[in-house]
């Protein structure tokens, strides 16, 4: 299993730039996810990676050994598309059996690996089907089996979960998962949606425009996003940004004033999670605007001086009507601040709510 | 209801006839009302005053048995200039000038797909002119210049020498650009990751083209040959400007001698005879082509996408 590193890379078809400067390192068995919206440089990464692309500039870096010369047969990865990309005209097996034709390892050694690999995805009992009388869930299992029939020492997942169904997905997520635990290789996991990354990855890589935005456990960029953008990318509803300014240690949001905690000077933008919102009497005065179940929780959508507030309240049900006062309140410790220029998190800022 | 599934019918007679209907007018003007014209012809000995006083097999027996030229060379010229210019251009080298420009720069790659067809872009009178002056057999002939002052080799006369191999060249320049055209489409539309993958995978250039692009363009590359192989059949344009079926009848295909037979020497009811010999080996082989390529899931659905 590889500790792969990535060192100043850089990747640009002549004047689009694609990723820029991006050193990240992936220790031994870990499970990264990179993730963020179509177009920020994810995939082509793990084409770098897969040995299919090659940097611009910078080195990849595979235990140590630099890989960027070293062609995509010799790199001994696997890799899983959002297509799977399975050979039509081959079955299952002879799927399965294709990367085992270019090892030196004798027929009857590669058939019981080809066997084991679909027994471990559990589609031992399809191996002499052909990709099109799949469904999506079998042609994806075919293709992990593919992936790691080989034992690569790194496996990569292009968005391998977007073309299933939404129960599918659950399942092939946990599933994933344990396999990649059990068989402790180094993965890493390309995805635009923020709850695969969640679940399934030990660090997150968020990414904007070809660089990186914030590393970190899945924790971290939810509730220390250390930017605006992570910020708003990640969490569903999503959080509250409030522009404002920072005045003689006041926060202005529209025409309400919040208290400032900590140094900040000129445009700023206050963050809030809907769910670190409640309703308590004294608080900020506001109408209910929309409401939203959403099953466990229900959505409300608050106006007030502050702007237009989501609130997230525990609870199937809506108890509150459309068009009813409320007041609502939050800890500042629950506050996040970012410079509206810069975008950066404000570490030691904090907005209060008068009281 | 009852009405209303009468006017759906009535439509989609309508419709049959206004979408078809010009379309097997056509067919049937040019094509099926001449064939049956043929047919009646090649039973006759229909001469160019299109006078005719018997019907028999006469012309029928005369191909089979008294004309030498037509059994010992025209027929053997055919077999060998079909089979090679399909074998070595039409797609051997269709196949690997698809393979190649698909494979290179995109930009150089549709360069050089550009040049290969000029020759089909050409008028056919340009075309075969500019042969005549690369095999003029004196050393002002091109070929010549480059063998003969280049690598000293001795003048050659390939119109005297090798003329069967001179019309594959000529029509072999010009036909592997269909299959270049077709296979390159072919290859462009498998899906990118499928190469991405098998790279991953392990396989080499080699490998690439042996296990995924060549199963995926398995159907347009039996379309090629049938078409190619039926349209080489009855075509004689090339050779008849290049080298006029000579020296002799070296070079006369099939089709040109039709022509030769019909129209020069005013023999219209044998040149009927022959053709419609020519008709039904078409028909045979298109039908035996359709048998064995499975041409038939070819037309049912697109087969060059994966799943």
């Amino acid at each position: 299993m590889a500790r792969v590193e990535l060192n100043n890379v850089r990747k640009a078809w002549g004047e689009t730039v694609a990723v820029d400067d991006l050193t990240l390192t992936i220790e031994h068995g870990e499970l990264v996810s990179i993730l963020g919206p179509s177009g920020c440089g994810k995939s082509t990464i793990l084409l770098m990676l897969a040995g299919i692309y090659a940097p611009t500039e910078g080195e990849l870096r595979f235990d140590g050994q630099v890989v960027n010369e070293v062609e995509a047969k010799d790199r001994n990865v696997g890799i899983v598309f959002q297509s799977y990309a399975l050979y039509p005209h081959m079955s299952v097996r002879q799927n399965i059996m294709f990367p085992m034709r270019f090892k030196q390892v004798p027929a009857n050694e590669a058939s019981r690996l080809v066997e084991e690999a679909a027994d471990l995805v559990r589609v031992g009992d399809l191996l002499e089907r052909r990709p099109s009388q799949l469904s999506g869930g079998q042609q994806q299992r075919v293709a992990l089996a593919r992936a790691l029939v080989k034992e690569p020492q790194l496996l990569l997942l292009d968005e391998p979960l977007s073309n299933l169904d939404a129960t599918l997905r659950m399942t092939m997520r946990s599933e994933i998962k344990s396999l990649q635990a059990k068989l402790g290789i180094t993965t890493i996991l390309v995805t635009h949606d923020q709850l695969e990354a969640t679940t399934m990855a030990d660090r997150i890589v968020c990414m904007k425009a070809g660089r990186i935005e914030q590393v970190g456990t899945p924790d971290d960029l939810y509730s220390r996003p250390s930017s605006l953008f992570v910020a708003g990318f990640i969490g569903a509803p999503p959080i509250n940004l409030l522009p404002g300014k920072a005045v003689d240690g006041k926060l202005n949001v529209n025409d309400f004033s919040l208290t400032c905690e900590g140094a900040a000077a000129g445009d700023v933008t206050v963050g809030i999670r809907p769910e670190r919102i409640s309703f308590a009497e004294g608080g900020i005065p506001g109408t209910i605007d929309q409401t939203e179940p959403m099953g466990r929780e229900t959505l409300y959508v608050v106006s007030c001086p502050l702007g237009s507030i989501r609130v997230l309240e525990a609870g199937s049900k809506a108890h509150r009507r459309i068009g009813e006062a409320v007041a609502i309140s939050f800890d500042p410790s629950d506050t996040l601040v970012y410079d509206s220029r810069t975008e950066a998190l404000l570490g030691d800022v904090r907005a209060r709510a008068p009281s | 209801m009852a009405g209303n599934i009468r006017a759906t019918q009535a439509r989609q007679r309508a419709n049959f006839v206004i979408f078809l209907g010009p379309a097997i007018l056509l067919l049937f003007l040019f094509y099926v009302a001449p064939v049956i014209v043929n047919i009646f012809i090649a039973f006759t000995d229909m001469g160019s005053d299109l006078k005719w006083t018997e019907i028999s097999t006469e012309n029928f027996e005369r191909m089979a048995r008294k004309d030498r030229i037509l059994t010992h060379t025209v027929i053997p010229v055919t077999f060998f200039f079909v089979l090679g210019t399909l074998a070595v251009f039409n797609v051997t080298f269709g196949l690997i000038l698809a393979l190649v420009t698909t494979s290179v720069q995109a930009r150089s790659g549709a360069f050089f797909r550009a040049i290969w067809l000029l020759p089909r872009m050409s008028p056919s009178v340009v075309y075969a002119l500019l042969w005549a002056w690369v095999i003029t057999p004196t050393d002002y002939g091109l070929l010549n210049q480059v063998a003969n002052g280049l690598f000293g080799l001795p003048l050659t006369d390939l119109m005297g020498n090798n003329p069967v191999f001179l019309i594959i060249l000529v029509n072999g320049f010009i036909g592997a650009s269909l299959g270049m055209i077709i296979l390159t489409s072919a290859i462009r539309s498998i899906p990118e990751h499928l190469f991405h993958a098998a790279r991953v995978d392990g396989a080499g250039g080699w490998s690439i083209v042996r296990h995924i692009t060549l199963p995926a363009i398995r159907w347009p590359l039996s379309f090629i040959t049938v078409y190619q192989t039926l349209s080489l059949l009855v075509s004689f344009e090339y050779i008849w400007l290049v080298t006029d079926g000579g020296p002799f009848y070296d070079t006369t295909v099939y089709a040109l001698y039709v022509y030769k037979r019909a129209f020069f020497d005013g023999q219209y009811g044998y040149g009927a005879a022959m053709a419609l010999v020519l008709v039904i080996v078409g028909i045979v082989v298109a039908l035996m082509l359709w048998r064995f390529l499975d041409m038939q899931r070819l037309m049912q659905e697109p087969r060059i996408e994966v799943n």
